[in-house]
């Protein structure tokens, strides 16, 4: 009996939508036409595969003009998160590519007379010898692209590639310079409506009764909507809209609500919940060693918000019995299948096209918006209505990270070596996306008349990286562990995917406990952590890092250094930080130094520019963040009370990449603030020996832990 | 409603509104010119900077009265891609950003200080940065582009 080879495989988004033509096309006389189902989000995502694709197809990138998704012709490659887009679409667009330009290699060889691996590809030029050529645009009418895309294409190999691993200028950056519309916000739609929602101050109240009479009577106003407890206006200009809200506003009767947790004890809320408890991985040792002392230590971290600078924005306009929805959504197809539910009605009648928002940092209110616009839309006879949430609004009603109270408890021989972990998480799930469930996660679905209820947020699974349980399996070479997730099952702040989701909190934890059983030890932390990782990427990013910061400065009163590490999920980029901080009781972080490693470095400016903002606003996080609450309302709604990091706060931030050019890509969005997070506390360790555990770490805070230790 | 005339990126204008409309509003809504963004309406977070004579100002919160006969200047009005001004070109350079939604305020509040500053020192560069937020993390690239322009303009 033989066995046959295992058959090679389409890379994940292009088995899910195989036709080469909804990825490629060669459009008018020399420019191509590349159509990814992933956004861009402020991650320069569409530059990177904007280079892959002119590589495999050997065209200028110049000649590249990369559409914008929707569901009306694009791939549906779900939800731009997580730092996958460079794994999936990356990879499905090398591949496509790579069987687009054979088959036309293949036309070419027939129109020429020369056998194909006589020709050669030269800027979409097809040539061979005896001067003989043509090009895809000539040949773009005889090849059809309308074929699923086969297994066998070969990707070029690394030493063809010219354009990718290369820092070529992003796309889109021109337009945003000199202001050429580009974001949703400023979209010049004819006939352009303006709406604005009606929500509560207090947190869960439900609209009881609503007296239009002071609205009605605002001039540019054209209808106010009411469906159940949704209500908002549509006028004729924005300033229109919000006198028309105001007013609206006077008029509203809500209900009680339902009360907050106690800001100043989120680990005792989120201990006391009901909860789902998963173990999330076990590892018993081989030999059991004696343990002579257990540490136990609780890490929190807060809710934290998205915080971007724009509020979030859709545009929607109703066509007989469809609705086309402009949205800067993830995924633009899960929006629409949470649309389908809440319109009931099919899919296929709704189109949702996507525009680039404000920076994106995971499940913020784009969706929820681009329901509100829809329905206000249906009062506009036609017209599209453009709605934009105010600050207010986006700072809260648009869903959190979620907070964590993080538990470790690490059995210690009497060398102090660690022979047993337990790490237990709890926290509300960190994902309550729309499109995946048999229930919309969008906002006005749990107002209008015969609302939804509220989704709860879930984990994802372990396979996707997990969520609360994110990067809690330490990569270290610990003898034994037990990882244990408690997800809450009751949601009282709203909750969904923020960047990293769990693994901020996770290697948090994981990385100041290792600090300090090194110091313990009276042990080099570095040395530390290399003599417990097997995994010389691993090492290799540390070591990288270690050697950029010249570690160890030498210690000066006032100044602090600290190291953190992770791997994102365990299986994405390699991240070490080293910190540099300064302070007595208020601490300046004064220096980032980063090594990362996402393989195949793409673009590496792109890379660096990722790991630098990741950086900044994990010490943003870190010093500054957190949502405030009182027992029936959200507080922190403006800058003033949800203070970010200043331009002159900021640290120098220093990155290297190490180029793997033979190792397929991974994304570098969340590599950072892990491992900047820890490098921050164990900084402060370095500097006041105090150890911080509990997020942000501010002024009072270290006064209060100071005195404690002393 | 009275007529507010003023000068927007060298022209000769004229609006017809209440004198408390916020000016970032009658840019936006009345006049199409969507460079100075929306951020928070409070003026906190310097997405809607205007530069009027050599200050950056919020005109989120700026009624319009107080613009009468000023000299007010966009991001559209400091260049464009055939004739980009030195921070335009600085930034392209640099990289200076991700999103990108706060550029345009961002551009304007350095072009207010080099009016005022040619030879800003980077602490000066960030402390007149301070106004404006920036949630990517971009910070670092914006201050070297800006004391980029600042070199390129003096050797100018």
């Amino acid at each position: 009996m033989t066995t046959s080879p295992p058959a090679p495989k389409l890379p994940v988004s292009l088995a899910a939508n195989p036709k080469l033509s909804s990825w490629v096309n060669f459009i008018g006389e020399g420019g191509v036409a590349i159509s990814p189902g992933k956004v861009e989000i402020g991650q320069g995502i569409v530059t990177a595969l904007a280079q892959i694709a002119a590589d495999e197809l050997d065209v200028q990138i110049s000649r590249i003009e990369m559409i914008r998704a929707s569901t009306a012709m694009s791939p549906n490659e779900g939800v731009t998160s997580g730092s996958l887009s460079i794994q999936q679409s990356g990879r499905a667009l090398r591949h496509a590519c790579a069987e687009v330009r054979q088959r036309f290699l293949t036309a070419a060889s027939e129109r020429l007379g020369v056998e194909v691996s006589l020709l050669d590809v030269d800027d979409g030029t097809i040539s061979g010898p005896g001067n003989v050529r043509t090009s895809y645009w000539e040949l773009a009418g005889e090849v059809s692209l309308d074929h699923d895309a086969t297994a066998g294409a070969a990707a070029r190999s690394i030493a063809k590639r010219s354009v990718a691993g290369h820092s070529v200028h992003r796309v889109d950056i021109p337009d945003k310079v000199f202001a050429r519309p580009r974001f949703i916000h400023d979209c010049p739609l004819p006939d352009l409506l303006h709406g604005r929602v009606l929500r509560p101050d207090i947190s869960g109240a439900e609209l009881i009764a609503l007296d239009e009479t002071a609205a009605s009577a605002v001039p540019g106003l054209v209808a106010i909507v009411r469906d159940g407890g949704f209500s908002g206006v549509v006028a004729d200009s924005e300033a229109a809209a919000e006198a028309a809200l105001k007013a609206l506003r006077k008029g509203a009767t809500w209900s009680t609500g339902e009360s907050l947790p106690d800001e100043d004890d989120l680990a005792g809320f989120l201990k006391s919940q009901p909860v789902e408890t998963t173990v999330v991985e076990t590892r018993t040792a081989a030999m059991t060693r004696k343990h002579a002392q257990t540490l136990r230590r609780q890490y929190t971290r807060p809710y934290i918000a998205h915080a971007s600078i724009a509020p979030s924005c859709a545009m929607a306009r109703w066509d007989g019995d469809g609705v086309h929805v402009w949205t800067h959504s993830q995924g633009v197809y899960l929006l629409r299948a949470d649309l389908a539910i809440v319109l009931k009605m099919p899919a296929d009648n709704i189109v949702g096209e996507h525009m680039e928002g404000a920076g994106c940092y995971g499940h913020n209110a784009a969706d929820d918006v681009a329901l509100d616009a829809v329905l206000l839309a249906k009062a506009a006879g036609g017209r599209p209505v453009r709605v934009q949430w105010s600050r207010h609004d986006e700072m809260s009603h648009a869903p959190f990270g979620a907070a964590m109270a993080i538990e470790i408890e690490a059995d210690l021989d009497a060398d102090n070596e660690i022979v047993g972990w337990r790490h237990a998480i709890w926290s509300n799930g960190h994902a309550a996306r729309p499109g995946r469930a048999a229930q919309p996660a969008l906002l006005a679905a749990t107002e209008i008349a015969n609302p939804y209820p509220r989704m709860i947020s879930t984990n994802p699974p372990a396979a996707n990286g997990g969520g609360g349980d994110r990067n809690s399996v330490p990569l270290y070479d610990l003898p034994a562990w037990t990882i244990t997730s408690h997800r809450l099952l009751t949601m009282p702040v709203r909750t969904s995917a923020l960047r990293t989701l769990g693994a901020q909190g996770n290697v948090f934890a994981i990385e100041s406990l290792l600090d300090e059983i090194a110091v313990l030890r009276g042990e080099e932390p570095i040395a530390f952590r290399l003599r417990h990782l097997g995994d010389e990427r691993a090492k290799d990013v540390i070591r990288a890092a270690a050697r950029r910061a010249a570690w160890k400065p030498k210690k000066q009163a006032g100044v602090g250094h600290g190291v953190g590490f992770a791997r994102y999920k365990n299986t994405g980029a390699y991240c070490a930080a080293i910190a540099e901080i300064e302070g007595t009781d208020d601490i300046r972080v004064k220096r980032l130094t980063l090594a990362v490693d996402v393989g195949e470095a793409i673009n590496p400016d792109g890379v660096i520019n990722q790991i630098e903002g990741g950086a900044i606003q994990a010490t943003s996080w870190v010093l500054k963040e957190r949502v405030r609450f009182d027992r029936t309302r959200i507080t922190s709604t403006s800058w003033t009370d949800y203070p970010i990091l200043t331009f002159s706060e900021v640290p120098a931030v220093d990155v290297e990449i190490i180029q793997r050019p033979e190792i397929e890509p991974v994304g570098a969005g969340e590599a950072a603030h892990g491992p900047v997070t820890a490098a921050i506390a164990n900084a402060v360790y370095d500097c006041l020996g105090v150890r911080m555990r509990d997020l942000p770490i501010t002024r009072d805070r270290i006064i209060a832990a100071a005195e404690l230790a002393s | 409603m009275p007529t507010i005339q003023f000068q927007l990126n060298g022209t000769a204008t004229a609006v017809e509104t209440d004198p408390d409309q916020p000016l970032l509003d009658v840019l936006r809504g009345r006049l199409v010119v969507t460079g100075p963004h929306f951020g928070c309406g409070a003026g906190e977070c310097g997405a809607c900077h205007v530069m009027v004579g050599d200050r950056a100002i919020t005109s989120c919160d700026m009624p319009m009265w107080s613009v009468a006969d000023k000299d007010v200047v966009t991001v559209e009005g400091l260049g464009t891609a055939e004739r980009p001004h030195p921070l335009q070109r600085a930034f392209i350079s640099e990289q200076a950003m991700q999103c990108g939604y706060c550029v345009p305020g961002i551009l304007i509040s350095a072009a207010a200080l080099l009016k005022r500053n040619p030879f800003p020192t980077e602490a000066e560069v960030r402390a007149a940065l301070d106004r404006n937020l920036c949630r990517c993390g971009s910070h670092n690239r914006m201050v070297r582009a800006v004391l980029r322009a600042a070199a390129e303009m003096a050797a100018s």
